[in-house]
């Protein structure tokens, strides 16, 4: 019961530790890193309901991610639009065009969808960077203004790490609803056979594209604050490399996991800051972190994670037994 | 009006170049047949054969005509050791998984190169000597012919493997079904190392027969073997010779979006065609209606 209570009310937790993170923190180069980091937890957020929920790939997620970034962008400087107004059709943009991919391709079974994706996103990927009178080609487009709302300016580092961790907790909250829901249930249900749940009356086709879309929304959202933070983007941050390094944290973190999720973008996050120590080999490490984690760890870091601390638990519950029968005697 | 000859001369650069796309999409069939996986690191697998070819001749004094064949057999001893390290040990896991291993795999062998190579450009001798010959009012550089002869080559010795071999016919086996195959005493595993010593085999030869042309560096791979997974959608994903002509075909598009329309533009329209087909008839031009609607 009272483990019950813990671990429905871990999430809770976790967050207030985010929340005070900040106060212990060295110094504020930690604080970009952490603000880096919650983006691309709201991006694998998104990315698992897709693959770990409803078994299909994107491998075309930063393109989502990047069409946001840009869109409020533009809007912003080239057409003196309002930030929200901005931010509103970026995230419209990703989702209407989410929706055009995703209703022919998944229309097929199999992995058209991760096709699909993968050729839209190298695709958006050259647009960046050709359409130079437009976006600013390979160098990329400046002078975004810094997120604002009724007045108020995120400016400094700490207060915008508060602002991309709140909307780290809403969507955390919002998929783990999701997940427990009715739809959640028929996402599974798709995932483990798709004849099955058609068969029992889930619409399989229609809660693909539903989730498809839900998650190049989250991608979206990762987009406009990425956009609004650093205030510039450039097409580099949204190739193919990237829709790649979001696939693995999804399946590091472990497959239909949210708390996998959110381990998954944050060691990758931090692992490239770790390895810096020994530049050149760092890609070296990572690629060999990644097969080796793949091979002995296949329910990702979530897993791993929930063993170790089982194990810790049963040794202590152990000890403790051991311990009381030493005393009844 | 495009005259004719410029015309020809967007189709003879076009198959040269297509005909590596082939070869990389046939790579990754072989191993989709086999394995039922894609494997991400197909790219690297080409633009390995160029780089060490450029390499043995550089570093290691070997002649050209011994330097490419070298290449291409370390190539295919990468290929085998990529799948008994890293594959086996796992199979029977998820396609996802083994296919992230093998994203992983990419960023080592790219990872190594770069270490090794460096992060310049280089560029291989031509085959043979001599200018560029004229074919109807446009010139036909001898490394092209190089590239088709070995492409066409290959091509065939693998339609007399799979299709008058006792171990190509039982590859095909585990193709069309694997536990059948394996029950009818098909020795799976083995297959599986072939088909990764196969599609490095092939992967490299493209990589090596292009190297002169388009010149390599340790990140070639990447968009290599992009396209190559482009071409194999556009034969038919799983359909070996569709792979080969996707891959020629696309060049030849390739080449002529790069004239006709713009140059900026000339990598993407491997992926609008691509979408295209996806949209419109998934199965591939070659693929039959494999691809199943709901």
């Amino acid at each position: 019961m009272k483990s019950q209570v813990l671990r429905n009310n871990a999430w809770l937790l976790a967050f207030a530790a985010v929340a005070a993170l900040p106060l212990v923190l060295p110094n504020d180069y930690y604080l970009t890193v952490l603000i880096v980091g919650g983006l691309y937890t709201i991006l694998s957020i998104g990315l698992n309901l897709l693959m770990g929920y409803a078994g299909q790939a994107s491998l075309g997620h930063a393109a989502f991610y990047g069409l946001s970034a840009y869109t409020t962008g533009i809007l912003a400087v080239t057409y003196q639009w309002p930030v929200w107004a901005g931010i509103l059709a970026g995230l419209a943009l990703s989702s209407l065009v989410s929706y055009l991919i995703a209703v022919p391709t998944l229309k097929l079974r199999g992995n058209y969808l991760a096709m699909g994706t993968l050729g839209f996103g190298v695709i958006v990927f050259i647009v960046l960077n050709e359409a130079t009178s437009v976006t600013g080609g390979p160098s990329g487009f400046t002078g975004i203004p810094k997120l604002s709302i009724g007045g108020k300016e995120f400016s400094s580092d700490l207060e915008y790490y508060y602002v991309v961790w709140a909307a780290v907790l809403l969507l955390f909250a919002l998929s783990r609803n999701l997940v427990r829901s009715r739809m959640g249930r028929a996402l599974r249900a798709i995932h483990t056979s798709e004849t099955a749940a058609s068969a029992l009356g889930v619409d399989t086709q229609r809660y693909k594209i539903f989730v498809f879309v839900l998650s190049a929304f989250y991608a979206a959202v990762a987009g406009v604050l990425y956009a609004h933070y650093v205030t510039f983007v450039s097409p580099g941050t949204f190739g193919f490399p990237t829709s790649i390094l979001l696939v693995t944290m999804v399946v590091l973190g472990g497959m239909a996991s949210l708390w996998g999720a959110v381990l998954g973008a944050l060691f990758l996050t931090l692992l490239p800051e770790w390895l810096r120590a020994i530049e050149h080999f760092d890609i070296l490490v990572y690629g060999a972190i990644l097969v080796l984690c793949m091979m002995f760890l296949p329910g990702g870091l979530a897993e791993g994670a929930q063993k170790a601390w089982d194990a810790s638990l049963s040794l202590f519950r152990k000890k403790g037994a051991a311990a009381e029968e030493g005393g009844g005697q | 009006m495009p005259t004719a000859s410029a015309l020809l001369q967007y189709v003879i650069s076009g198959a040269t170049v297509g005909s590596t796309y082939g070869l990389a999409a046939l790579g990754f069939t072989v191993i989709y047949n086999t394995a039922g996986i894609i494997n991400f690191a197909q790219g690297e697998f080409v633009m390995l054969g160029g780089m060490l070819a450029v390499f043995a001749l550089r570093w290691g004094g070997v002649p050209l005509p011994l330097a490419v064949p070298l290449a291409v057999l370390a190539v295919t001893v990468v290929g085998i050791m990529v799948n008994r390290v890293t594959i086996r040990p796992v199979r029977g896991r998820s396609p996802l998984t083994l296919i992230i291993i093998t994203i992983g795999v990419s960023i080592l062998l790219r990872g190594g190169a770069m270490l090794i190579f460096g992060k310049d450009t280089f560029a291989l001798p031509a085959f043979s000597g001599g200018g560029p010959i004229q074919v109807g009012g446009a010139a036909l550089l001898p490394q092209s012919l190089w590239v088709f002869g070995i492409t066409l080559l290959t091509v065939l010795g693998m339609k007399f493997f799979f299709e008058h071999t006792l171990t190509g016919k039982a590859m095909l086996a585990c193709s069309s079904d694997r536990k059948a195959a394996s029950l009818m005493g098909i020795h799976v595993d083995f297959m599986v190392t072939l088909s990764f010593a196969f599609s490095a085999f092939v992967g490299a030869v493209g990589g090596v027969i292009l190297a002169p042309i388009t010149l390599t560096a340790y990140d070639a791979g990447i968009l290599l073997g992009l396209k190559g997974f482009a071409a194999c959608i556009l034969g038919g994903l799983g359909n070996p010779f569709g792979a080969v002509i996707g891959g020629i075909l696309l060049g030849i598009l390739e080449s002529l979006g790069a004239g006709f329309i713009s140059s900026g533009y000339k990598d993407a329209v491997a992926f609008i065609i691509m979408l295209g087909l996806l949209f419109w008839r998934p199965s591939g031009l070659f693929g039959g209606s494999q691809a199943e609607r709901v």
